[in-house]
């Protein structure tokens, strides 16, 4: 097996609003799954990512059920990533900007998830191997 | 030398800063570093044959490995015979693979 690494990730976009949210949380599956350590930063929108009031909802315009719907809940798939790690040997460090998330409303998050500040950005990058940030336009 | 991935998640259509990334690439890849222009998302709408194109041939000609996400491509139903030749497909994993070696890796 390929040697262990951390790798962080700065995430800004909100959920629902653009496909880099996804693409980001594609990469931090694929780094789970390799048992890395993964530091998040969620700022800005992104703090919401896993607010843990999201709803899954029917959809009556096409005639579905909240089942068919199948509506994907962004909270659902970072529980996910956070499971992947643990069962490769990893783990995921979801910091959320605490500001950021009074001034949104989304104090209520999905296990794991801690509240921090741009200074712990700069913690996790200067201990990390690597670090990727995905900004907004 | 240096290793570099830039992440180019915009199309030309849309912005017009796309061409200053690829010149950003080729400048890279003349100063002798070793660089790749990773296309996702509507970023690989540039790959086509016939699009307009942002200043990738250019970075092409000067060195730089340009690779076009698989799902991405998948998404808008762009198969591999309808890329230029300079774009080659490629699994998302790639990203991880390069930040595993410490390559300097930016997002636009």
């Amino acid at each position: 097996m390929a040697e262990k690494k951390t790798l962080t990730f700065a995430l800004m976009d909100p959920p629902y609003e653009s496909s880099r949210s996804t693409t980001a949380l594609r990469l931090i599956d694929i780094a789970a799954k390799r048992g890395h350590t993964i530091n998040v930063f969620a700022y800005e929108g992104a703090v919401a990512l896993p607010f843990a009031k999201q709803k899954a909802h029917a959809n009556a315009v096409h005639g579905r059920d909240e089942a068919a719907e199948n509506h994907p809940l962004p909270r659902d798939w970072i529980a996910a990533v956070m499971q992947e790690a643990e069962r490769n040997g990893g783990k995921v460090d979801w910091v959320n900007c605490g500001l950021c998330v009074d001034e949104r409303g989304v104090a209520e998050a999905v296990e794991g998830v801690r509240r921090g500040s741009p200074a712990d950005f700069w913690k996790m990058a200067s201990a990390s191997d690597n670090t990727l940030v995905i900004p907004t336009r | 030398m240096a290793e570099y991935v830039l992440i180019e998640s915009r199309d030309p259509f849309e912005f017009a800063n796309v061409g200053s990334y690829c010149r950003l690439a080729a400048s890279l890849a003349k100063a002798g570093n070793k660089v790749t222009l990773f296309l996702v998302q509507n970023g690989v709408l540039q790959a086509r044959i016939g699009a307009k194109d942002g200043g990738m041939a250019e970075a092409a000609k000067s060195g730089v490995t340009i690779l076009a996400e698989e799902f991405s491509l998948r998404e808008r139903g762009i198969g591999r015979d309808a890329l230029v030749p300079e774009v080659k497909p490629m699994a998302l994993d790639f990203v991880v693979d390069r930040l595993e070696t410490g390559a300097k890796t930016m997002w636009h």
